[in-house]
């Protein structure tokens, strides 16, 4: 093989990027190489989570959002992803059809991937396929999640600035006061904003972010924007709001301690994701794994223990090499 | 993690009969596949930078408004241009398209037609076992 991916990458082949995604996917050995060398040039990108409710609108928005970056003379890249299903491993992957008319652009990159079976709203690999995206030379990308419930919140691991999408008509006051997706906007975007109960929406928003001020002092308030994304309402504004939410990331200097606690976080996953692999591996070859369960199962034995004792036995491996 | 087939569902040209192109894709989406679909009024450009952007292994078209004899080709053009000649290319259109039509298309590079009646597992199998090797 003497294509040189990483360098057709960096030149800003769609083709060669939309390969290394797929690759980072299915878990290819020959994603990490190519992956190594585009590191250095990863890290200009700026990552802007759009989540939300199913049906909240989240994929018009990014549609009409991307249309706004690229007014402004930015490339952008966007990630949209769907659930794949627990039973087939399947998934209908939709979100394109709002994004029609963006795929004629060569300055924006659209890829769909499925979950396959992640939790927290996006695929494993998203925060890899943001470093591909980088490198191709976007310089904004949107990761849209899936639509989220309460509680999937880790998209604000990978975005700069995230962007809570609500409707109204989905709960009441007390659905706003609630921890989890509540707590992580940076922005909200209020869509549907002709919708019956718009208005009440956002006074319940600012109502929560007003009790918030009290509780714990903030130097950013997420400001709340009407848009009525079909009709390309408050969109500019919205984009404005991610503007001057970026502006006070570099300001504050919080831009960099969030960047370096991400990278923190995702080599500490890259470890713990390889160490398991390995281990897994060689457990479920050598037929411990079955035998063991098997114990497990009569009693005869405990998991906590065995635990113990396997990673005890990794624990020694490696002391060894290293005294040797 | 096991690789999957990567599909892309499309409708090109005008027709607005997207039931069957839904059934499909859900079809296809039962099977295991990740199904990208694109949705109706698709140009052939729109579906062949859909599917360079997605990496897809299959492409799927469906036309009932009796324009396959242009699109398809046109479609087997641009992906050949792209350097997509690995991809394959299905199409189906229900009763529209009639099976003299069939042989041309094959000849222009479309992998199969598949005809009304054509029971869906057939389909399937067709696709596992002439989709690329990534």
């Amino acid at each position: 093989m003497s294509i040189d991916y990483a360098a057709q990458i960096l030149a800003g082949s769609h083709r060669a990027a939309a390969r290394l995604i797929s690759w980072l996917e299915d878990e290819d050995e020959r994603a990490y190489g190519l992956m190594a060398g585009l590191y250095p040039h990863t890290g200009s990108a700026y990552v802007v989570g759009i989540t939300g409710s199913p049906g909240a609108g989240k994929s018009t928005l990014t549609d009409k959002l991307a249309r706004v970056i690229r007014k402004n003379g930015l490339k952008v890249g966007i990630i949209a992803v769907d659930p794949s299903s627990p039973f087939t491993g399947g998934a209908l992957l939709g979100d394109r059809v709002r994004m029609n008319e963006l795929t004629q652009d060569p300055d924006i990159f659209i890829r769909s991937m499925a979950t396959r079976g992640f939790l927290g709203g996006m695929a494993k690999s998203t925060a890899e396929v943001v470093k591909v995206l980088d490198a191709l030379g976007k310089d904004v990308i949107i990761i849209e999640t899936v639509g989220v419930g309460q509680d999937e919140v880790d998209i604000i691991g990978i975005a700069d600035t995230t962007c809570v999408v609500l409707v109204p008509g989905l709960g009441d006051a007390i659905q706003s006061m609630k921890a989890g997706i509540m707590e992580i906007a940076d922005v909200f975007a209020v869509n549907k904003a002709d919708k019956q109960g718009a208005d009440q929406l956002c006074g319940e928003i600012c109502a929560r972010l007003e009790i918030d001020s009290h509780i714990k002092e903030r130097d950013w308030t997420a400001p709340v924007n009407r848009t009525i994304a079909v009709e390309d309402i408050g969109i500019e504004e919205l984009w404005l709001s991610i503007e001057s939410h970026r502006k006070y990331l570099f300001d504050s200097g919080r831009f960099y301690t969030n960047r370096r606690e991400r990278t923190s976080r995702e080599t500490l996953r890259m470890i713990h994701a390889e160490l398991f692999r390995v281990i897994r591996e060689q457990l479920e070859k050598n037929g411990r794994l079955d035998a063991a369960v098997e114990e497990l199962m009569n009693k005869k034995r405990d998991p906590y223990t065995l635990m113990r004792e396997i990673v005890n036995e990794w624990l020694s491996i490696s002391r060894h090499k290293e005294t040797s | 993690m096991a690789r999957k087939i990567k599909m892309i569902m499309a409708k090109p040209g005008l027709d607005g009969h997207d039931r069957g192109a839904k059934l499909l894709a859900r079809i296809f989406a039962e099977a295991g596949m990740e199904v990208v679909y694109t949705g109706l009024r698709q140009t052939p450009e729109m579906i062949v930078s859909a599917a360079e952007q997605e990496d897809a292994d299959v492409v799927g078209l469906s036309s009932l408004s009796g324009v396959h004899n242009y699109f398809f080709p046109r479609v087997v053009e641009l992906m050949k241009e792209k350097g997509l000649d690995d991809v394959l290319l299905v199409g189906g259109g229900g009763g529209i398209i009639p099976e003299e039509d069939y042989d041309s298309l094959k000849k222009s590079g479309m992998a199969a037609i598949f005809g009304p009646g054509t029971p869906t597992t057939e389909i399937v199998s067709f696709i596992e076992n002439n989709v690329r090797k990534r």
